[in-house]
């Protein structure tokens, strides 16, 4: 696997320092007819088949999102199902239109890899779960725990470079396997289970005998901010993509819904509700789309929180809480710049 | 060695037995239990294989029934209401899975309503090869059979015409396409390695030398890196807008691997006929290429038929190495259908499932060869 990230990491090098694609990724996606999509083989919530191969997820959601706005049509979606090692050089070569694959954004890959983030659409990060009887409300209380952890660099390096940080210390129980180390934590072997916030919901929701025996702890201490990303070198397709996802967290922000979208874009007073349904044109004429794009987007995807809570959130298996993904007014990071 | 006294009762058993004081023991009790005097000779005739015998019998009692219990008896075979909760109440295995998921399992991303065309092609492909495989069915005939099979599957999987709806490749799933996968690149591999090994064994320099360096410089590297090359590296440099089928990149990039292997157990048959061979079919005046159809490769190829089905094999069990360029074959199609957390618990049913799968062809192939090599030996068993 090492061997291949090194290809993978030359195959982008050599690309990223070539010169853009020539050629408008918007007009060649409008001539096909379709965007193509670079998601997960299968992360549940996120992108994955379901039983009859339907695609579904948070990050599926935005490639529909882009497709609503492009072609006003959220099913003019091709998915490419690519692996870790693949995805950054799919992106590149031209094979996929856009990557929504939950890929972290960094400054690497920003840069040599010749990749451009659009907006981060799910905040995760390493945290823990513990059994609530224990009584722990932070992780701070951890001192001196025993702690469930795959072995492997970043999960095992951030929890010892936290515990540093906070002057405290912590018996790792590393474990290969993913269901033997879920099953040693709920037979109490430890006391906290580190891992992605959104594993640990998963985990609980569906292997604890009983999920509200177990608590996740409010503290993160990674950062892994999960973005959509295009090729260098497009500025108007970065735009359509970016925007696009800006529409769905701003269409939450005012309330707009799948529901009441038609209601608002008739009704409403707000001249920022207005701009962003295209009632007052000027937008989609300058991302180069039909104005009521962001409308189509929030009548056939809906806006983020509805795209959360169907994916993740409470109305899915993860029961994921809002969190970081919430609102920037409602203690969240999700935060749109003004549609004007 | 077989005592006259003993082989009216009990010939093949006794066989490999040689002691003649445990023979003169079991005698008499032979006649009135076969199955103990069996045993005393077989597995308790010393003191290390009694030992040996007790362990045997304990490990399988510590095994087999909570093998069983799990695996059959407290096993939930089926979900009423489409989820894993009957499966998380029980304590056995939970075959409910393979009710749920056995679609995307077997077929993948294929269109759900469609799935009838990869059933009916895998089908057909099966049935074509178990004809192929009886002697009585080697007629020209077979071969525009085949080649009638092959349009027919084709048509089937990607229709577009004759009121089948267009399906395009990246959608092809599950077992079709590790079987398609599999076949196809043994099929193209075997006539590109008897070139190779043939080229390699060439007196012509030139082609000596490039027939070696492609054998090494292939069997130098893993399938994985060679399918990372195909599928990722190579779109990298080819003009913008041009793109290659993903399917058809990972079928050459199969191909050319396996030929490469194939190619050297080739060699080593062609290595085993005598000198004398060719030097009669050089004195007959045949021509090369008639002398090695006639005279060289019957001989060589028959004489390899365990390599070779080796190598079968292991193209069969290389194509789940596909999922890394983003191809649901069968394996990645089972772990596409255990991503959803309900059912997540049981992934070991869903990996016993696909086990079977892939056990079930390879060991045919591998009985099937072991038949082919004794209907070919014909007139040189020794």
């Amino acid at each position: 696997m090492k061997a291949l990230k090194t290809l993978a990491t030359i195959a982008a090098v050599i690309v990223g320092s070539s010169p853009a694609f020539a050629g408008s990724t918007l007009d060649a996606v409008k001539a096909k007819g379709f965007v193509q999509c670079g998601v997960n083989l299968g992360l549940y919530g996120f992108s994955a088949p379901d039983e009859k191969g339907n695609w579904s997820g948070l990050d599926v959601d935005v490639c529909r999102a882009v497709a609503a706005a492009v072609f006003g049509d959220s099913t003019k979606v091709k998915y490419t199902p690519l692996s870790a090692q693949q995805r950054l050089p799919a992106l590149q070569s031209g094979e996929i239109d856009m990557l929504a694959r939950n890929t972290t954004h960094t400054l690497s890959r920003d840069t040599a890899n010749g990749l451009n983030f659009t907006v981060t659409n799910y905040y995760d990060g390493q945290g823990f779960m513990v059994p609530t009887k224990l009584g722990v409300k932070s992780a701070k209380e951890l001192n001196g725990a025993t702690i469930c952890v795959l072995p492997g660099t970043t999960t095992e390096q951030n929890l010892a470079d936290w515990f540093r940080a906070n002057k405290m210390t912590f018996k790792p129980v590393v474990i290969e396997k993913n269901e033997e180390l879920t099953s040693a934590f709920f037979s109490g072997r430890c006391d906290s289970f580190s891992s992605d916030a959104s594993q640990l919901a998963a985990v609980r929701a569906n292997e604890a005998p009983n999920p509200a025996d177990y608590t996740i702890l409010p503290e993160l201490v990674s950062k892994e901010p999960l973005a959509p990303a295009v090729r260098h070198g497009d500025d108007q397709w970065l735009d359509v993509v970016r925007w696009s996802i800006f529409a769905m967290i701003a269409a939450e922000e005012k309330g707009v819904s799948m529901a009441n979208v038609d209601q608002m874009a008739a009704t409403s007073a707000d001249p920022e509700v207005k701009r962003l349904l295209g009632v007052t044109a000027g937008n989609g004429k300058a991302l180069g789309l039909d104005e009521a794009w962001a409308k189509t987007i929030i009548k056939q995807v809906g806006n983020y929180g509805e795209s959360f809570e169907r994916n993740v959130g409470m109305g899915s298996k993860l029961k994921i809480a809002r969190g970081q993904n919430a609102l920037y007014n409602q203690g969240g990071l999700m935060y749109a710049p003004p549609f004007k | 060695m077989i005592r006259p006294q003993d082989d009216i009762h009990n010939a093949t058993a006794a066989a490999d037995v040689e002691e003649p004081s445990s023979a003169v023991l079991a005698a008499p009790s032979a006649v009135v239990w076969k199955p103990l005097n069996w045993a005393k000779s077989n597995l308790f005739d010393s003191v290390p294989n009694a030992i040996m015998t007790l362990l045997a019998v304990l490990l399988l009692w510590e095994v087999v029934p909570p093998l069983l219990s799990w695996g059959v008896f407290n096993a939930t075979w089926f979900s009423a209401d489409g989820t894993a909760a009957a499966c998380r109440d029980g304590t056995g295995a939970c075959w409910a899975l393979m009710g749920e998921k056995n679609r995307l399992m077997l077929f993948g991303v294929y269109p759900y309503d469609q799935h009838w065309r990869p059933a009916l092609a895998t089908a057909l492909v099966i049935a074509m090869l178990a004809t192929s495989a009886l002697r009585r069915f080697w007629v020209p005939a077979l071969a525009y059979a085949w080649l009638g099979v092959v349009l027919v599957v084709a048509w089937l999987m990607w229709g577009g015409i004759l009121g089948l709806r267009y399906v395009e490749t990246p959608q092809w799933g599950g077992l079709p396409l590790t079987l398609g996968l599999a076949l196809l690149g043994i099929v193209l591999a075997f006539p590109l390695s008897i070139v190779l090994a043939l080229g390699r064994r060439s007196n012509l320099p030139a082609i000596r030398a490039v027939c070696t360096g492609y054998i090494e410089l292939v069997r130098g590297v893993p399938l994985v890196s060679v399918l990372f090359m195909a599928s990722v590296m190579f779109p990298l440099f080819l003009p913008e807008g041009v793109t290659i089928d993903k399917l058809l990149r990972a079928l050459v990039g199969m191909t050319l691997f396996t030929a490469a292997y194939l190619a050297e157990a080739v060699r080593g048959g062609l290595q085993a006929i005598p000198r004398g061979q060719e030097e009669a079919a050089d004195a007959l005046g045949l021509p090369y290429w008639r002398k090695m159809r006639l005279i060289v490769l019957p001989q060589a190829l028959r004489l390899v038929i365990p390599p070779i089905v080796n190598q079968f094999i292991s193209c069969f069990k290389d194509t789940s190495l596909v999922t890394i360029v983003g191809l649901y074959d069968l394996l990645a199609a089972t772990k596409a259908s255990l991503a959803d957390p309900d059912w997540r618990p049981f992934f070991v049913e869903g990996y016993i499932a696909a086990a079977l799968v892939y056990w079930v062809f390879c060991f045919s192939m591998s009985r099937y060869s072991q038949w082919l090599e004794r209907e070919l030996a014909t007139g040189t068993r020794r």
